[in-house]
Protein backbone atom coordinates (compact mmCIF):
# COMPACT_ATOMS: atom_id res chain seq x y z
CA UNK A 1 0.00 0.00 0.00
CA UNK A 2 2.78 2.75 0.77
CA UNK A 3 4.40 1.26 -2.08
CA UNK A 4 1.05 2.40 -4.08
CA UNK A 5 1.24 5.81 -2.16
CA UNK A 6 4.59 7.11 -2.77
CA UNK A 7 4.25 6.10 -6.57
CA UNK A 8 1.82 8.50 -6.70
CA UNK A 9 3.11 11.12 -5.03
CA UNK A 10 6.13 10.97 -6.70
CA UNK A 11 4.27 10.44 -10.23
CA UNK A 12 2.26 13.67 -9.33
CA UNK A 13 5.13 16.14 -8.00
CA UNK A 14 8.19 14.86 -7.73
CA UNK A 15 8.54 13.23 -11.01
CA UNK A 16 6.02 15.79 -12.65
CA UNK A 17 5.64 15.14 -16.11
CA UNK A 18 5.92 18.58 -17.78
CA UNK A 19 7.77 19.96 -15.42
CA UNK A 20 10.94 17.54 -14.79
CA UNK A 21 10.25 14.49 -17.42
CA UNK A 22 9.39 16.82 -20.23
CA UNK A 23 6.29 15.16 -21.59
CA UNK A 24 3.12 16.46 -22.91
CA UNK A 25 4.94 19.91 -23.75
CA UNK A 26 2.56 20.44 -26.75
CA UNK A 27 -0.73 20.50 -25.33
CA UNK A 28 0.86 22.48 -22.05
CA UNK A 29 2.04 25.36 -24.45
CA UNK A 30 -1.18 24.84 -26.79
CA UNK A 31 -4.11 24.29 -24.62
CA UNK A 32 -3.41 26.46 -21.77
CA UNK A 33 -5.05 29.81 -22.82
CA UNK A 34 -7.79 29.40 -20.21
CA UNK A 35 -7.97 27.78 -16.67
CA UNK A 36 -11.21 25.86 -18.18
CA UNK A 37 -9.86 24.59 -21.42
CA UNK A 38 -6.86 23.41 -19.55
CA UNK A 39 -9.09 21.91 -17.00
CA UNK A 40 -10.72 20.11 -19.97
CA UNK A 41 -7.76 19.26 -21.52
CA UNK A 42 -6.37 17.57 -18.21
CA UNK A 43 -9.33 15.53 -17.74
CA UNK A 44 -9.11 14.48 -21.56
CA UNK A 45 -5.73 12.90 -20.95
CA UNK A 46 -6.12 11.66 -17.63
CA UNK A 47 -9.38 9.36 -18.71
CA UNK A 48 -7.73 8.03 -21.78
CA UNK A 49 -3.83 7.59 -20.24
CA UNK A 50 -5.09 5.54 -17.44
CA UNK A 51 -7.36 3.19 -19.81
CA UNK A 52 -4.09 2.88 -22.00
CA UNK A 53 -1.88 2.16 -19.45
CA UNK A 54 -3.87 -1.03 -18.72
CA UNK A 55 -4.61 -1.60 -22.42
CA UNK A 56 -0.75 -1.51 -23.33
CA UNK A 57 0.11 -3.59 -20.20
CA UNK A 58 -2.20 -6.10 -21.84
CA UNK A 59 -1.47 -6.02 -25.29
CA UNK A 60 2.71 -6.07 -24.51
CA UNK A 61 2.50 -9.10 -21.70
CA UNK A 62 -0.41 -11.23 -23.50
CA UNK A 63 0.61 -10.73 -27.20
CA UNK A 64 4.22 -8.94 -27.82
CA UNK A 65 6.07 -10.58 -25.38
CA UNK A 66 4.70 -14.41 -26.01
CA UNK A 67 5.33 -14.17 -29.62
CA UNK A 68 8.76 -12.32 -29.10
CA UNK A 69 8.14 -9.44 -30.84
CA UNK A 70 8.78 -6.73 -28.43
CA UNK A 71 11.03 -4.47 -30.69
CA UNK A 72 6.82 -3.87 -32.47
CA UNK A 73 5.98 -1.83 -28.88
CA UNK A 74 6.55 1.58 -30.51
CA UNK A 75 4.49 0.71 -33.51
CA UNK A 76 1.62 -1.55 -31.76
CA UNK A 77 1.37 1.40 -28.69
CA UNK A 78 0.92 4.01 -30.89
CA UNK A 79 -1.41 2.34 -32.91
CA UNK A 80 -3.43 1.04 -30.12
CA UNK A 81 -3.38 4.77 -28.27
CA UNK A 82 -4.78 6.19 -31.77
CA UNK A 83 -7.32 3.27 -31.76
CA UNK A 84 -8.10 3.83 -28.24
CA UNK A 85 -9.07 7.43 -28.13
CA UNK A 86 -11.06 6.93 -31.46
CA UNK A 87 -12.95 4.16 -29.35
CA UNK A 88 -13.25 6.18 -26.49
CA UNK A 89 -14.89 9.29 -28.46
CA UNK A 90 -17.45 7.00 -29.81
CA UNK A 91 -18.13 5.44 -26.98
CA UNK A 92 -18.76 8.88 -25.25
CA UNK A 93 -20.35 10.39 -27.90
CA UNK A 94 -23.05 7.63 -27.89
CA UNK A 95 -23.59 6.93 -24.04
CA UNK A 96 -22.68 9.89 -21.90
CA UNK A 97 -23.23 13.10 -24.31
CA UNK A 98 -22.22 15.40 -21.72
CA UNK A 99 -18.98 14.16 -20.64
CA UNK A 100 -18.41 14.25 -24.60
CA UNK A 101 -19.41 17.51 -24.68
CA UNK A 102 -16.93 18.41 -22.32
CA UNK A 103 -14.16 17.00 -23.67
CA UNK A 104 -14.96 16.11 -27.40
CA UNK A 105 -12.64 18.52 -28.53
CA UNK A 106 -9.76 17.99 -26.63
CA UNK A 107 -9.54 13.78 -27.67
CA UNK A 108 -8.34 13.83 -31.35
CA UNK A 109 -5.72 16.16 -30.26
CA UNK A 110 -4.28 13.21 -27.78
CA UNK A 111 -3.09 11.32 -30.25
CA UNK A 112 -0.13 12.53 -30.33
CA UNK A 113 0.58 13.61 -27.10
CA UNK A 114 3.90 11.86 -25.88
CA UNK A 115 2.79 11.88 -22.32
CA UNK A 116 0.20 8.94 -23.50
CA UNK A 117 3.14 7.41 -25.41
CA UNK A 118 5.52 7.71 -22.97
CA UNK A 119 3.92 6.69 -19.84
CA UNK A 120 2.70 3.40 -21.61
CA UNK A 121 6.73 2.84 -22.65
CA UNK A 122 8.01 3.78 -19.07
CA UNK A 123 5.48 1.14 -17.80
CA UNK A 124 6.77 -1.59 -19.25
CA UNK A 125 10.23 0.41 -18.77
CA UNK A 126 10.25 0.50 -15.11
CA UNK A 127 8.76 -3.21 -15.10
CA UNK A 128 5.69 -1.69 -13.19
CA UNK A 129 2.87 -4.88 -12.75
CA UNK A 130 -0.46 -4.22 -13.83
CA UNK A 131 -1.81 -2.56 -10.66
CA UNK A 132 0.82 -0.08 -10.62
CA UNK A 133 0.34 0.34 -14.31
CA UNK A 134 -2.72 1.60 -14.16
CA UNK A 135 -2.11 4.22 -11.36
CA UNK A 136 1.00 5.18 -12.75
CA UNK A 137 -0.89 6.28 -15.55
CA UNK A 138 -3.82 8.09 -13.99
CA UNK A 139 -1.33 9.82 -11.09
CA UNK A 140 1.26 10.83 -13.86
CA UNK A 141 -1.80 12.54 -16.01
CA UNK A 142 -2.99 13.93 -12.58
CA UNK A 143 0.10 15.56 -12.41
CA UNK A 144 -0.17 16.59 -16.15
CA UNK A 145 -3.36 18.64 -15.50
CA UNK A 146 -2.28 19.83 -12.12
CA UNK A 147 0.57 21.42 -14.13
CA UNK A 148 -1.68 22.88 -16.77
CA UNK A 149 -4.02 24.33 -14.83
CA UNK A 150 -1.59 26.12 -12.91
CA UNK A 151 0.33 27.77 -16.12
CA UNK A 152 -3.02 28.34 -17.43
CA UNK A 153 -3.52 30.15 -13.96
CA UNK A 154 -0.24 32.30 -14.61
CA UNK A 155 -1.26 32.86 -18.29
CA UNK A 156 -4.31 34.14 -17.46
CA UNK A 157 -2.89 37.15 -14.95
CA UNK A 158 -0.15 37.76 -17.80
CA UNK A 159 -2.32 38.91 -20.11
CA UNK A 160 -2.37 41.70 -17.97
CA UNK A 161 1.17 42.57 -18.36
CA UNK A 162 3.12 44.24 -21.22
CA UNK A 163 6.41 42.92 -21.80
CA UNK A 164 8.55 44.04 -24.61
CA UNK A 165 7.66 43.66 -27.89
CA UNK A 166 9.66 40.51 -28.50
CA UNK A 167 8.83 38.44 -25.36
CA UNK A 168 5.28 38.65 -26.67
CA UNK A 169 3.20 35.38 -26.56
CA UNK A 170 4.94 31.82 -26.24
CA UNK A 171 8.94 33.38 -24.89
CA UNK A 172 6.99 34.81 -21.34
CA UNK A 173 5.30 31.77 -21.51
CA UNK A 174 8.37 29.66 -21.23
CA UNK A 175 9.94 31.84 -19.03
CA UNK A 176 6.78 31.64 -16.87
CA UNK A 177 6.74 28.39 -17.36
CA UNK A 178 10.57 28.00 -16.14
CA UNK A 179 9.56 29.70 -12.86
CA UNK A 180 7.28 27.33 -12.15
CA UNK A 181 9.28 24.23 -13.07
CA UNK A 182 12.07 25.56 -10.35
CA UNK A 183 9.38 25.62 -7.71
CA UNK A 184 8.54 21.99 -8.56
CA UNK A 185 12.20 21.06 -8.52
CA UNK A 186 11.62 21.95 -4.58
CA UNK A 187 9.64 18.39 -4.49
CA UNK A 188 13.10 17.00 -5.86
CA UNK A 189 14.60 17.33 -3.09
CA UNK A 190 17.45 19.13 -4.99
CA UNK A 191 19.75 21.83 -4.55
CA UNK A 192 21.32 23.94 -7.29
CA UNK A 193 24.64 23.31 -6.69
CA UNK B 1 15.44 29.23 -60.74
CA UNK B 2 15.14 25.97 -59.21
CA UNK B 3 18.16 26.80 -57.28
CA UNK B 4 16.63 29.87 -55.97
CA UNK B 5 13.35 27.38 -55.03
CA UNK B 6 15.94 25.36 -53.16
CA UNK B 7 17.58 27.87 -50.93
CA UNK B 8 14.09 29.24 -50.22
CA UNK B 9 13.26 26.37 -49.18
CA UNK B 10 16.53 26.07 -46.81
CA UNK B 11 16.08 29.66 -45.50
CA UNK B 12 12.26 28.84 -44.30
CA UNK B 13 13.66 25.82 -42.58
CA UNK B 14 16.43 26.89 -40.55
CA UNK B 15 14.90 30.70 -40.12
CA UNK B 16 11.81 32.04 -41.15
CA UNK B 17 9.91 28.82 -40.32
CA UNK B 18 12.43 27.09 -38.29
CA UNK B 19 10.24 24.20 -36.75
CA UNK B 20 11.30 24.82 -33.11
CA UNK B 21 11.71 28.54 -32.96
CA UNK B 22 8.91 29.47 -34.93
CA UNK B 23 6.49 26.55 -35.46
CA UNK B 24 6.85 25.34 -31.99
CA UNK B 25 6.90 22.02 -32.63
CA UNK B 26 9.03 19.12 -31.18
CA UNK B 27 8.95 20.68 -28.11
CA UNK B 28 9.16 17.43 -25.29
CA UNK B 29 12.59 16.76 -26.79
CA UNK B 30 13.91 19.92 -27.23
CA UNK B 31 13.95 20.54 -23.88
CA UNK B 32 14.46 17.18 -22.58
CA UNK B 33 17.64 16.40 -24.19
CA UNK B 34 19.54 19.63 -24.81
CA UNK B 35 21.52 19.16 -21.70
CA UNK B 36 24.98 18.63 -23.89
CA UNK B 37 25.58 19.15 -27.53
CA UNK B 38 26.24 15.31 -28.02
CA UNK B 39 22.48 14.70 -27.14
CA UNK B 40 21.19 17.30 -29.43
CA UNK B 41 23.26 16.20 -32.43
CA UNK B 42 22.42 12.76 -32.21
CA UNK B 43 18.68 13.34 -31.34
CA UNK B 44 18.54 16.24 -34.59
CA UNK B 45 20.40 13.30 -37.07
CA UNK B 46 17.57 10.74 -35.89
CA UNK B 47 15.02 12.99 -36.42
CA UNK B 48 16.45 14.45 -39.39
CA UNK B 49 16.65 10.88 -40.64
CA UNK B 50 13.43 9.88 -39.88
CA UNK B 51 11.69 12.95 -41.17
CA UNK B 52 13.68 12.37 -44.51
CA UNK B 53 12.56 9.01 -44.74
CA UNK B 54 8.92 9.33 -43.98
CA UNK B 55 8.82 12.47 -46.07
CA UNK B 56 9.81 10.50 -49.63
CA UNK B 57 7.48 7.59 -48.76
CA UNK B 58 4.68 9.24 -47.82
CA UNK B 59 4.75 11.38 -51.01
CA UNK B 60 5.45 8.74 -53.36
CA UNK B 61 2.46 7.26 -51.85
CA UNK B 62 0.45 10.04 -51.47
CA UNK B 63 -2.28 9.34 -54.56
CA UNK B 64 -2.70 5.10 -53.10
CA UNK B 65 -3.19 6.45 -49.12
CA UNK B 66 -7.11 6.97 -49.06
CA UNK B 67 -7.85 10.48 -47.49
CA UNK B 68 -9.96 9.43 -44.97
CA UNK B 69 -7.40 7.30 -43.20
CA UNK B 70 -4.41 9.07 -44.19
CA UNK B 71 -3.12 10.29 -40.45
CA UNK B 72 -3.16 7.05 -39.29
CA UNK B 73 -1.31 5.51 -42.45
CA UNK B 74 1.57 8.28 -41.90
CA UNK B 75 1.79 7.15 -37.96
CA UNK B 76 2.52 3.58 -39.18
CA UNK B 77 4.61 4.79 -41.99
CA UNK B 78 6.56 7.35 -39.16
CA UNK B 79 6.78 4.81 -36.31
CA UNK B 80 8.27 2.41 -38.94
CA UNK B 81 11.42 3.87 -39.48
CA UNK B 82 10.97 5.34 -35.92
CA UNK B 83 11.54 1.88 -34.86
CA UNK B 84 14.84 0.90 -37.74
CA UNK B 85 16.60 4.08 -36.09
CA UNK B 86 16.18 3.15 -32.59
CA UNK B 87 16.84 -0.74 -33.08
CA UNK B 88 20.49 0.93 -35.54
CA UNK B 89 21.23 3.06 -32.47
CA UNK B 90 21.26 0.58 -29.80
CA UNK B 91 23.10 -1.55 -31.99
CA UNK B 92 25.49 0.80 -32.71
CA UNK B 93 25.72 3.83 -30.48
CA UNK B 94 24.60 2.11 -27.16
CA UNK B 95 25.41 5.19 -25.17
CA UNK B 96 23.73 7.40 -27.30
CA UNK B 97 20.79 5.34 -26.62
CA UNK B 98 20.79 4.99 -23.70
CA UNK B 99 21.27 9.12 -22.75
CA UNK B 100 18.51 9.71 -24.88
CA UNK B 101 16.66 6.85 -23.58
CA UNK B 102 12.64 7.35 -23.95
CA UNK B 103 12.84 10.01 -26.36
CA UNK B 104 14.25 7.97 -29.49
CA UNK B 105 10.85 5.86 -29.35
CA UNK B 106 8.93 9.28 -28.94
CA UNK B 107 9.97 10.57 -31.89
CA UNK B 108 6.81 8.95 -33.39
CA UNK B 109 4.33 11.70 -31.40
CA UNK B 110 6.94 14.46 -32.29
CA UNK B 111 4.77 17.04 -34.30
CA UNK B 112 7.18 18.07 -36.65
CA UNK B 113 7.19 14.91 -38.93
CA UNK B 114 3.48 14.25 -38.81
CA UNK B 115 2.73 18.16 -39.80
CA UNK B 116 5.98 17.83 -42.22
CA UNK B 117 3.82 14.89 -43.55
CA UNK B 118 0.08 16.71 -43.84
CA UNK B 119 1.43 19.84 -44.76
CA UNK B 120 3.99 19.24 -47.22
CA UNK B 121 4.60 15.61 -48.23
CA UNK B 122 1.31 14.85 -49.10
CA UNK B 123 0.95 17.28 -51.56
CA UNK B 124 3.97 17.75 -53.66
CA UNK B 125 6.48 15.11 -55.79
CA UNK B 126 9.49 13.46 -54.13
CA UNK B 127 11.84 15.46 -54.93
CA UNK B 128 10.52 18.64 -53.24
CA UNK B 129 9.64 16.86 -50.51
CA UNK B 130 13.52 15.18 -49.81
CA UNK B 131 14.72 19.02 -50.15
CA UNK B 132 11.72 19.97 -47.52
CA UNK B 133 13.02 16.97 -44.87
CA UNK B 134 16.16 18.02 -45.38
CA UNK B 135 15.91 21.66 -44.41
CA UNK B 136 13.61 21.05 -41.92
CA UNK B 137 15.98 18.46 -40.50
CA UNK B 138 18.74 20.92 -40.13
CA UNK B 139 16.33 23.87 -38.65
CA UNK B 140 15.59 21.28 -35.70
CA UNK B 141 18.86 20.22 -35.35
CA UNK B 142 20.28 24.01 -35.67
CA UNK B 143 17.80 25.08 -32.76
CA UNK B 144 18.76 21.90 -30.61
CA UNK B 145 22.38 22.37 -31.14
CA UNK B 146 22.06 26.38 -30.08
CA UNK B 147 19.80 25.26 -27.00
CA UNK B 148 22.60 22.94 -25.85
CA UNK B 149 25.77 24.60 -26.51
CA UNK B 150 24.14 27.57 -24.34
CA UNK B 151 23.20 25.29 -21.77
CA UNK B 152 26.27 22.70 -21.90
CA UNK B 153 28.70 25.58 -21.86
CA UNK B 154 27.32 27.79 -19.11
CA UNK B 155 25.43 24.96 -17.07
CA UNK B 156 28.18 23.07 -16.58
CA UNK B 157 31.37 24.55 -18.44
CA UNK B 158 32.08 21.96 -20.87
CA UNK B 159 31.36 20.95 -24.88
CA UNK B 160 31.19 17.79 -26.43
CA UNK B 161 32.50 16.64 -22.97
CA UNK B 162 35.32 18.50 -22.84
CA UNK B 163 36.16 21.12 -20.43
CA UNK B 164 35.94 24.55 -21.74
CA UNK B 165 36.30 27.12 -18.91
CA UNK B 166 39.27 24.87 -16.53
CA UNK B 167 38.87 24.18 -13.34
CA UNK B 168 37.93 27.32 -11.51
CA UNK B 169 34.71 28.05 -13.25
CA UNK B 170 31.88 27.50 -11.36
CA UNK B 171 28.80 26.29 -13.66
CA UNK B 172 25.52 28.00 -13.46
CA UNK B 173 23.69 24.62 -12.71
CA UNK B 174 20.45 26.01 -13.30
CA UNK B 175 20.52 25.80 -16.91
CA UNK B 176 21.06 22.07 -17.12
CA UNK B 177 17.91 21.71 -14.74
CA UNK B 178 14.77 21.61 -16.21
CA UNK B 179 13.59 25.16 -15.28
CA UNK B 180 17.01 26.36 -17.29
CA UNK B 181 15.38 24.44 -20.47
CA UNK B 182 12.45 26.52 -20.53
CA UNK B 183 13.94 29.77 -19.55
CA UNK B 184 16.42 29.59 -22.63
CA UNK B 185 14.37 28.54 -24.99
CA UNK B 186 12.21 31.40 -24.11
CA UNK B 187 15.02 33.46 -24.53
CA UNK B 188 15.98 32.11 -27.52
CA UNK B 189 12.88 32.45 -29.56
CA UNK B 190 12.30 35.99 -27.74
CA UNK B 191 15.79 36.90 -30.27
CA UNK B 192 15.03 35.45 -32.94
CA UNK B 193 11.29 36.83 -32.92
CA UNK B 194 13.26 40.19 -32.53
CA UNK B 195 14.99 39.25 -35.53
CA UNK B 196 11.88 38.24 -37.91
CA UNK B 197 9.98 41.57 -35.96
CA UNK B 198 12.78 43.83 -37.30
CA UNK B 199 13.20 42.40 -40.83
CA UNK B 200 9.51 42.57 -41.18
CA UNK B 201 9.92 46.70 -40.39
CA UNK B 202 12.84 46.86 -42.52
CA UNK B 203 10.29 45.35 -45.65
CA UNK B 204 7.50 47.25 -45.08
CA UNK B 205 9.64 50.34 -44.86
CA UNK B 206 11.93 49.41 -48.41
CA UNK B 207 8.24 48.81 -49.86
CA UNK B 208 6.92 52.40 -48.68
CA UNK B 209 10.26 53.76 -49.86
CA UNK B 210 10.26 52.37 -53.53
CA UNK B 211 6.69 52.88 -53.72
CA UNK B 212 7.10 56.41 -53.11
CA UNK B 213 10.16 56.39 -55.72
CA UNK B 214 7.68 55.11 -57.99
CA UNK B 215 5.18 58.03 -57.84
CA UNK B 216 8.11 60.54 -58.62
Amino acid sequence: MTDILILMFSAVLIENYVFSKFLGICPFLGVSDKPSTALGMGLAVTFVMTISSAVTYGVYYLVLEPLKIEYLETIAFILIIAALVQLIEMFLRKFVPALYSALGIYLPLITTNCAVLGAAMLNIQEGHNFIESVIYGFSSAVGFTLAIVIFAGVRDRMRMSNPPKAFRGIPIALVAAGLIAMAFSGFMGISFS
Amino acid sequence: MAGKKISAQFKEGILTNNPVFVQLLGMCSTLAITTTVTNALGMGLSVTAVLICSNILISALRKIIPNQIRIASYIVIISGFVTVVEMLMKAYTPELSKSLGLFIPLIVVNCIILARAEAFASKNAVLPSIIDGVAMGIGYTVALILLAFIRELFGSGTLLGYSVFGDSYQPVSMLVSPAGAFITLGFIIAAVQKILLRKKDRDFRKQHESGDGSDD
